[in-house]
């Protein structure tokens, strides 16, 4: 479990999160909802440690994070797989390369042929059995999401952290990456977070989910409360959705109207 | 001014605490050396030969008078070439080709977040990035001078010995003529210098690199005209202290 308490940040005297209070709950994809710049990015990297926040803490299964000892924060650090928005693999290695450097930085201890035995079973758990010698410039957005999963999860992580994992994918891709994310998720029972403003994933993955709005934490809840959340911000962004707004003329060339769709559970929609 | 220096002390040292494994960054340097070193003894060849013929050919045409033996112009390449060309030259134009490499390269890994990823991973980017190819230029750097030392020398001795303006004989009674030790050493020490000035100034550059492509280039742009700066200060500085 992840405990965020009244993290705050600013930047030139902007102040871009105003003291955020979440849970993160483990064996969970917890998503991080929220329009552009409204601060999504900024928390995730606080709790990650690229970023220190000016006031508030960061807790990792009881141990604080935020301005800890260097060594414990290293250790906290050594248990978190993370994907980055545009994959961030090393582009001097190989698919199996990328995976398997955690592995070598960090379990000095595994023989060559665990790490071997590691790195095909991940590169198979994300779909990628076939894509071990390939360089990141030859591979897709998706193949790169996936292998940038397969990197995350190689150390056996007990936190996973997305960053806009359907960003640039198409609608087809990005499910399966979501499907993925959501698998794991359960199956390691790890702690996901996951930062979007895509409602497929919602729909998808939101176990439970935080609505960020200018800063501040507006609502949290699951997908299937989402639509009746009261908070007009809230609203606002699910309903500027295209999904959403597709389903609700739907719904209304059907007889039902705005109402009768936000009293549907989402994931039926 | 200030606030940078004190930046990139701050660099430096973030770079040598929390050090990987030695057996990694030794793996590392190896591979750094041959991007830094082998990669480069093509241009430092070519560069070095030419400008050793060049200054042999200049001194011959200014040296006219025939009270002072052709010999003298093989020991002023030798002096030009020891003290002065193969370090200096040889470190501006590193500074140009792997000062400009160093920043690229960490500048794009920085803008891609890989950086970032071997943070997370809790791995010390700077000392795993960084230091290997500091440790890499301060090897190669030395042996780049000593190659081009040898043929510098001997690029004066083809045009020398091939224009006409001396014999075989004179141009090595005149690299044989008063020959100082130390110079050698003075020129590696120079060398070393050169080398920490150029990698750790590119890498610095390149580290911090905020943006998108346009700024990459600018921290290679700016990584190479600050090396080329710091190599001139350190030079007179070297000069004036050990000679």
């Amino acid at each position: 479990m992840i405990e965020v308490h009244n993290v705050q940040k600013s930047f030139n005297g902007n102040q871009v999160l105003k003291g955020i209070t979440c849970t993160f709950a483990t064996g969970k994809c917890n998503l991080v909802l929220g329009g552009s710049g409204t601060g999504k990015s900024v928390l995730l990297q606080c709790i990650v440690g690229l970023m220190q926040p000016d006031i508030g803490s960061i807790t990792f299964d009881g141990t604080i994070f935020t301005n800890n000892k260097v060594q414990i924060r290293q250790e906290i650090r050594r248990k978190i797989g993370m994907l980055f928005q545009g994959g961030a693999l090393f582009d001097s290695m190989t698919v199996y390369e990328n995976t398997e450097f955690p592995l070598k930085m960090l379990t000095p201890e595994m023989s060559k042929e665990e790490r071997r035995d590691r790195v095909e079973f991940c590169l198979k758990r994300v779909g990628l059995e076939n894509a071990g010698n390939k360089m990141p410039s030859e591979i897709s957005g998706g193949m790169k999401k996936r292998v940038g999963i397969a990197r995350a999860i190689a150390p056996n992580c007990t936190y996973l952290f997305c960053d806009e994992p359907n960003s640039g994918l198409d609608p087809a891709t990005s499910i399966k990456i979501d499907e993925l994310i959501h698998e794991i998720t359960h199956e390691y029972q790890i702690t996901t977070v996951v930062i979007t403003h895509d409602m497929n994933s919602v729909v998808e993955i939101g176990d439970h989910i935080i609505f960020l709005h200018k800063g501040l934490k507006l609502w949290d809840g699951n997908k299937d409360e989402i639509l009746n959340a009261q908070v007009p911000e809230l609203r606002e962004f699910i309903f500027s959705s295209s999904l959403v707004r597709a389903a609700k003329r739907v719904e209304e060339t059907s007889g039902g109207g705005l109402e009768a769709l936000a009293n549907e559970p989402l994931s039926e929609v | 001014m200030v606030k940078t220096f004190g930046s990139f002390i701050l660099f430096m040292q973030s770079m040598l605490t929390r050090k990987e494994r030695v057996r990694v960054l030794w793996q590392r340097t190896l591979d750094e050396a041959i991007l830094i070193g082998v990669d480069s003894i093509f241009i430092v060849a070519i560069v070095s030969a030419f400008i050793g013929a060049v200054t042999c050919v200049q001194i011959a045409y200014n040296l006219t008078n025939p009270l002072i033996p052709k010999s003298t112009i093989g020991f002023m390449v030798r002096e030009m070439t020891i003290l002065e060309l193969a370090p200096t030259i040889t470190s501006i134009v590193l500074a140009g080709k792997v000062g400009s490499s160093i920043a690229g390269g960490l500048g794009t890994m920085r803008i891609t977040e890989q950086v970032d990823a071997l943070e997370v991973m809790g791995i010390n980017s700077a000392s795993y990035l960084v230091l290997p190819k500091v440790v890499a230029a301060i090897l190669m750097f030395p042996l780049l001078v000593i190659m081009a030392m040898g043929l510098s020398i001997f690029g004066g001795y083809l045009a020398g010995t091939l224009s006409g303006a001396m014999s075989a004989q004179e141009y090595i009674e005149g690299i044989r003529t008063d020959f100082i030790p130390y110079n050698i050493a003075f020129a590696l020490i120079k060398s070393v210098v050169f080398a920490f000035l150029v990698s750790a100034i590119s890498a610095y550059k390149g580290y911090f690199t905020k943006g998108g492509a346009l700024e990459v280039g600018a921290a290679s742009t700016g990584a190479v005209t600050n090396s080329i700066i710091a190599i001139l200060i350190a030079d007179y500085v070297l000069a004036a202290v050990l000679l």
